[in-house]
């Protein structure tokens, strides 16, 4: 590995952990193309290894959010333990559905929850803060 | 409406299915669904959105490590100087203005449908 690849890793790790704690995913969506352009993975490779990394980046942000009080750890341990439900059906239905017309319908709801997000981001700005 | 518990479900499914089905996001949908059914404020949502993602990419790490998939060496590298950005975002995240998460989040998912429907 040369020096300048080591520099792409901590910069990208650096800046997903950024984002990790700013708005609450695992940083993936950074690690796993990070992984690939600097240290020459596949994808299958850089996605596993992503997956070990979020679990550290997420436990320490999850840790601080409760110090903050921003953690509701039934909630979430529930969300998780439930997660390989989905698991199943997402196999099932990835299987039967086209990818294309998947990745679309995904795109669709992304973007239909982006513009509740802004609304109710710009909704709120005209009335008094609700308080933290 | 269905109970609290049943939304849990739901959220628990969808993660579970959507990273299935397009490899990462989670936390692309746990957190705009606890906004929305269960009436979370942004940070809530974002601090508990990362405790399910400690539950869902422990069981994904370890599915993968069985198949010798995941590189521990390459995962500390690239997640060492991502624990200390994860350290600055939660600490900046409590100086931003409370919706300052539901923009930001909603410029990250237009970003990753063009991503996706690009691809």
């Amino acid at each position: 590995m040369e020096a300048t690849d080591l520099i792409g890793l901590l910069v990208i790790g650096g800046a997903a952990g950024v984002v990790s704690g700013l708005v609450g995913v695992g940083g993936g969506v950074l690690f796993v193309p990070g992984l690939v352009l600097f240290l020459e993975q596949t994808q299958v490779e850089a996605e596993a290894t992503s997956l070990f990394a979020v679990v550290g980046v997420a436990a320490v942000g999850a840790y601080r959010q409760g110090g903050y009080g921003n953690l509701r750890l039934r909630d979430g341990l529930l969300v998780g333990v439930l997660s390989p439900l989905g698991v199943v059906v997402g196999t099932v239905v990835a299987n039967e559905a086209p990818e294309r017309a998947l990745q679309i319908s995904f795109a669709a709801l992304q973007l239909f929850f982006a513009y509740r997000l802004a609304r109710r981001a710009m909704r709120s700005g005209e009335e008094a803060p609700s308080g933290a | 409406m269905p109970s609290r518990r049943l939304r849990l479900v739901g959220i628990g499914t969808a993660a579970g299915a959507f990273s299935a089905l397009f490899g990462v996001g989670g936390g692309t949908v746990i957190v705009p669904l606890l906004i929305f059914w269960l009436a979370y404020e942004d940070r809530e949502a974002t601090g508990t959105s990362l405790a399910a993602i400690v539950v869902i990419a422990a069981l994904g790490a370890g599915a993968h490590a069985l198949y010798g998939n995941v590189d521990p060496l390459a995962g500390l590298l690239i997640g060492a100087p991502a624990v200390a950005g994860v350290l600055a975002g939660t600490a900046l995240q409590q100086r931003l203005p409370e919706r300052f998460v539901s923009t930001a989040f909603a410029v990250l998912l237009v970003t990753s449908a063009t991503v996706l429907v690009l691809s």
